[in-house]
């Protein structure tokens, strides 16, 4: 096959991503040391003109590369565009914390591994084969350990990093059996030619491979029974490497999930994975709420909460109809908004006193009121209160699922609408605690640096107005019905 | 003798299964990483011998192996990296020890 170099102009959000973190390591590595304390907001600044030339650049039809390896459609594109939105925003929250002392020497790693660990995530979506899935699943997960680690001086950061890079690999090694095996039933790794070689097949060997692939990638989303390493993670790694990891990886791989089932194992649904899904769905939402319900630790408290949140985000897998898929996308964006408004209060009281368990939020609005307010609309939304965000993604994602049409699909979302109503609980704890709770010891008033309070504020006016500003649904919504056809076969 | 698939492909699975085992009973981390090469390499001997006996006449069963050890090639690096660091700031490599993130 002749090599032309025409075909990468068929993915210009993975070349500007590269442009982005190119200027950003010659920044790293040529600009003088005097200069250095500006590379955080010079990030950001490339990061959101790059994501704002995004949204407004007008959208290449479907396209594919490399041999049909690659491929961009609308829906490929609003999905990296979620992605991006949602990266703008942690670097921007993580701006003073790089800049702190012991951090500082470092600071242009963690904007260089954040960045590679996105265009590894970009790649998951885009794939076509399962090389470059594999590669690109690889380049999101890899990297952050390194970053789980980064706090050097302390322990937990690198007990994190441990546990986080064995839990990766033992995924990735089932997920890569897994593949092995559809490629000895089918002689390809190309996703449509897999597709077409085991349609009408139901062979164990089938239903073995879809179960390793499933747990492969449920290691990533942190699905019940593969989540064990989140909580553990999540608290030891650095508040601004949590939220990474709790949204955009999540995020990424919850998209990437969705194309594998629905393009690969499609038709495989009706027989084998629906109830493999059905089963995991139930457990995590479950599972997930229960456990939240005891921690004290915050990060712990919200690494918990996240599990539950991805078994929603699987609903919209389930669903498969053009509504599962731009409601999960939708519900995505919304949680990136709800979960960074969340941990960016705690990262911004974590930095300056060092605390993160529920009690000594106790009477927190008295000195703080800003952060509790904050902190309260992030738990609402989260917790699927109505006038916020959170609570249009979660009616959206379940009129997606009922949309399915199976009696057992109902009584999945069933369940869902009771554990929504469980999580209420826990959320409404911590606010409970900031705004009735009174202590001797509260956490004193805070001043917040410039880049926290703009990351903060452009996540409550996310929460706020992402639900009430219908166009932005509209928006996903358009972009999945133009690939509409990968739905037609589930009719 | 004639070898064939299911010659290859038992010892590949028995050679998973022992690295499985081996991650979930091992207490030193450095076994951990080697239980989870085993498990790795297996997968790389199952693609290049599905490529080899079923579809012989392309190669991109190979290819997935040699992208699969240089990726298997990376996660060690990175992962002794981060046992080093624990062993440096903890002195201690056995898992039954690290455990202060729990609960």
């Amino acid at each position: 096959m002749e090599m032309s170099y025409s075909q990468f102009l068929s993915m210009p959000q993975e070349i500007g991503l590269l442009l982005v973190f190119l200027l950003v390591f010659i920044y790293d590595t040529f600009m003088p040391e005097r200069t250095q304390r500006h590379l955080p907001v010079f990030t950001v600044i490339m990061m959101a003109f790059y994501t704002i030339y995004c949204f407004c650049m007008p959208q290449l039809a479907s396209d594919t590369a490399f041999g049909g390896m690659f491929e961009t459609n609308p829906a490929t594109w609003v999905m990296k565009n979620i992605l991006n939105v949602g990266a703008v925003l942690v670097l921007l929250q993580a701006v003073k914390w790089t800049n702190s002392d012991f951090v500082s020497v470092r600071r242009g790693e963690f904007y260089e591994l954040t960045l590679l660990t996105l265009f590894g995530m970009f790649l998951m979506i885009s794939a076509r084969h399962f090389l470059l899935f594999v590669i690109g699943l690889e380049t999101a997960s890899l990297p952050i350990a390194a970053l789980a680690a980064f706090e050097k001086r302390h322990y937990e950061s690198h007990e994190a990093a441990a546990k986080y890079i064995f839990t990766a690999i033992f995924s990735s090694a089932i997920f890569l059996l897994g593949i092995s095996f559809v490629y000895g039933m089918s002689g390809t790794l190309y996703f449509k030619d897999i597709a077409d070689a085991i349609s009408g097949e139901h062979s164990a060997l089938l239903i073995a491979s879809l179960a390793f692939v499933i747990a492969g990638v449920g290691f990533k989303l942190s699905l019940v029974p593969f989540h064990l390493w989140t909580a553990d993670v999540y608290q030891g790694a650095p508040t601004a490497v949590t939220s990474y990891l709790s949204v955009i990886s999540k995020g990424a791989a919850a998209f990437s999930f969705l194309v594998i089932m629905v393009q690969v194992f499609g038709a495989a649904y009706n027989e084998v994975w629906e109830w493999m899904l059905y089963a995991v769905i139930v457990l995590t939402i479950t599972l997930g709420n229960l456990f939240a319900m005891r921690q004290r630790n915050l990060k712990r408290f919200l690494a918990f909460s996240s599990i539950s949140q991805a078994g929603y985000i699987m609903l919209g897998v389930i669903a498969v109809n053009v509504m599962g898929m731009s409601s999960m996308m939708y519900y995505v964006l919304v949680y990136i908004f709800s979960n960074l408004a969340a941990f960016g209060v705690i990262a911004a009281i974590e930095r300056q006193t060092g605390r993160v368990t529920m009690d000594d939020y106790n009477g927190l609005f008295k000195t703080n009121p800003w952060l509790a307010f904050t902190m309260m609309l992030a738990m609402f939304s989260l917790g699927g209160i109505p006038p916020f965000a959170g609570f249009f993604s979660k009616f959206f994602i379940f009129v997606g699922a009922c949309h399915q049409g199976s009696v057992a699909i109902y009584v999945l979302v069933l369940i869902a609408l009771v554990n929504t109503i469980i999580s209420l609980y826990y959320y409404l704890l911590v606010v409970k605690a900031m705004f009735l709770r009174q202590d001797d010891c509260v956490i004193p008033t805070i001043k917040s640096h410039w880049s926290e309070r703009a990351g903060l504020i452009l996540c409550v006016l996310g929460i706020i107005f992402i639900g009430l500003v219908s166009c932005i649904y509209a928006y996903i919504n358009g972009s999945v019905n133009a690939i509409n056809t990968m739905f037609e076969a589930f009719k | 003798m004639n070898l064939t698939l299911l010659m290859y492909l038992i010892p590949s699975l028995i050679m998973f299964g022992c690295g499985v085992y081996g991650f979930i009973t091992r207490k030193n981390m450095i076994a951990i990483m080697i239980s989870l090469e085993l498990m790795l390499n297996s997968v790389d001997v199952n693609f290049a011998v599905f490529n080899r006996y079923l579809f012989p006449g392309q190669l991109e069963g190979m290819f997935f192996s040699l992208f699969a050890i240089a990726i298997a090639a990376a996660e060690t690096a990175l992962a002794l990296a981060i046992i080093i660091n624990v062993f440096r700031i903890a002195k201690k490599v056995d898992i039954n020890e690290i455990t202060k993130l729990k609960f």
